[in-house]
């Protein structure tokens, strides 16, 4: 009896090996063993995640991990989805997930409390304005007068204080849904996205808007880089930096970005 | 009876102040127990390292509690216009249900199915659709403003609860009090204006008071559609700097205003008591 339970055991443990690219970096330092557990939003957004079903690999966010998962040696099929909100990712202790891919800006102040990976992502700001504004000049001046409004759980709200500073007091919203929301109804003029974000809500979403211009990602001010986030401490954190370093080096991680996020010269930088 | 002091206090009074001061000992000792028992337990815990760093920062405090005095102005403001709206309001709207006349009863049906729409309907939901959807009609500036949007869907549903609350209020003047107003020779108007409704508003003032304590907690249901008052502002620097602490300072400084609030709330409540009895 003992020695069949023995077997058993041993011949489960041989197959978690097999499954998991023996010896490798990620062994044992996962969630369930075996898996590599990925958190998104929820619901997830384009061109993030394609038709809100990470399970497709479709999608900029949903590829990158896909690609790190596969860099890491595991198999697609070990790729597990979970979904969470932004305060649940941020708040002290146990997580539900090994990394959680929400377009999450790497701040020093989040880096406290919580870790990040390597960023697979710089996005630059743009601003995209209603119907009522599309004839705004891409300046710092004609920037200053305009209506602000930006979700305020983002790093868009230090940019609009510090860089922006407009000249009437912005508004602040829960989510993308409600600026939107607030676009449509004329109570604002102009908010800050990323730029992949700025293109999606113009093209799909806010009949009439405009993506009038950039921010150099490389200007004085912080560009935003995206990072996967884990628990403080996670040991899953230099497999997952070596993992995207290699996909960053080998041009992957370009090609990715190039399929998922469109070039995007067709924005100017505001002066 | 003052005059009986003359003899000193008696055994009883002598007896009533021993176990006054037995209870003031025992209570004192409990308290300190409890609380000494909580400063010390409580960072025992495992993980009260993590939580004080993430809820109880004091430089995160200092950093944010200015902006949030500032970002609490708009709470006071919009709390300001919206109370003595809610009061007209309420008022008419309890007149509405309670009014007599037959050919009033469109009026009955408007006050009753008031009340049932905006007492039932989630705050949050009739601030949405009202601070978004009217807008969205297409108002110009600054109509389309969610001040005042936000502000009416707060008018609107708290009318209702203190629609009800002077309804009861109304109710609590026994009838007999009409039917002598009536056969002194008041109208129906009269009797409501200078009887009724004297004693109706003395009566329900407690729980009145208990409503503007709600509303000073509600107005931050504005900051969803836009607004920067002080939930917002908090929940902004909780974002940037990834620590809760900021809405720990919003809380201290919603409780500087709400618990003299309430304490009054509670001492008009005793001596309404006290005149009662």
């Amino acid at each position: 009896m003992k020695k069949a339970t023995l077997a058993a055991i041993t011949a489960l443990m041989m197959s978690t090996i097999a499954a998991q690219a023996d010896g490798h970096c990620a062994a044992g330092k996962t969630l369930t063993d075996g898996k590599f557990t990925v958190a998104t939003g929820n619901p997830a957004y384009f061109p993030w995640v394609l038709d809100d079903a990470p399970e497709s690999g479709q999608g900029f966010e949903a590829a990158v991990a896909y690609a790190v998962a596969s860099e890491m040696g595991f198999e697609a099929a070990d790729v597990v989805w979970v979904r969470s909100s932004f305060d649940e990712a941020i708040q002290p202790g146990a997580k539900n997930f090994d990394v959680n891919m929400q377009q999450y800006s790497i701040t020093p102040e989040r880096d406290q409390v919580v870790d990040f990976s390597a960023p697979y992502y710089t996005a630059p700001m743009a601003v995209l304005v209603g119907p009522g504004a599309v004839d705004t000049a891409p300046t710092m001046d004609a920037l200053k007068s305009l209506l602000w409004g930006a979700v305020g759980s983002t790093t868009a709200v230090p940019k609009l204080e510090n860089v922006i500073q407009p000249s009437k007091s912005p508004l602040l919203y829960g989510d993308n849904a409600d600026v939107n929301a607030a676009i449509g109804a004329n109570q604002i003029d102009a908010a800050l996205f990323d730029l992949p974000t700025a293109l999606f809500l113009s093209a799909v979403m806010i009949e009439g808007s405009k993506v009038i211009g950039q921010f150099p990602a490389d200007s004085g001010d912080n560009p935003d880089q995206f990072g996967m986030l884990m628990e403080e401490g996670n040991p899953l954190k230099s497999c997952i930096d070596a993992a995207i370093s290699t996909l960053t080096e080998n041009g992957t991680m370009a090609e990715i970005e190039a399929t998922w996020l469109q070039n995007t010269t067709g924005v100017p930088l505001i002066k | 009876m003052p005059h009986q002091q003359t003899a000193g206090p008696t055994r009883r009074q002598i007896f009533e102040a021993r176990q006054r001061r037995k209870s003031l000992v025992i209570a004192s000792a409990s308290t300190i127990t409890v609380v000494v028992a909580l400063i010390v337990l409580v960072p025992l815990a495992p993980g009260w390292s993590k939580v004080q760093q993430s809820f109880f920062n004091g430089a995160v405090l200092a950093k944010s509690f200015p902006k949030l005095l500032d970002a609490f102005m708009i709470n006071v403001m919009i709390f300001a216009w919206s109370a003595p709206a809610i009061a007209v309001l309420g008022l008419l709207i309890a007149l509405a249900r309670d009014a007599k006349s037959p050919a009033l009863f469109p009026l009955r049906i408007f006050g009753a199915a008031f009340t049932d729409i905006f007492r039932g309907v989630p705050v949050i939901l009739t601030v949405y659709l009202i601070g978004f959807g009217i807008p969205g009609l297409g108002l110009p500036r600054p109509w389309n403003s969610p001040y005042i949007w936000g502000s009416l869907a707060l008018v609107l549903t708290y009318s209702a609860y203190v629609a009800e609350i002077f309804r009861s209020g109304i109710d609590s003047v026994h009838k007999s009090q009409r039917a002598a107003a009536l056969s002194l020779g008041l109208s129906e108007r009269q009797v409501m204006q200078d009887v009724v409704l004297p004693q109706a508003v003395r009566n329900v003032v407690p729980a009145q008071m208990n409503m503007l304590i709600a509303l000073q907690k509600d107005v931050s249901l504005l900051s969803f559609i836009g607004p920067v008052e002080i939930f917002r502002q908090a929940g902004v620097f909780k974002s940037l700097m990834a620590n809760f602490t900021p809405y720990v300072g919003a809380a201290i400084i919603f409780l500087i205003v709400t618990i003299p609030a309430t304490r009054y709330a509670d001492y008009l409540m005793a001596r309404q008591m006290r005149e009662r009895s």
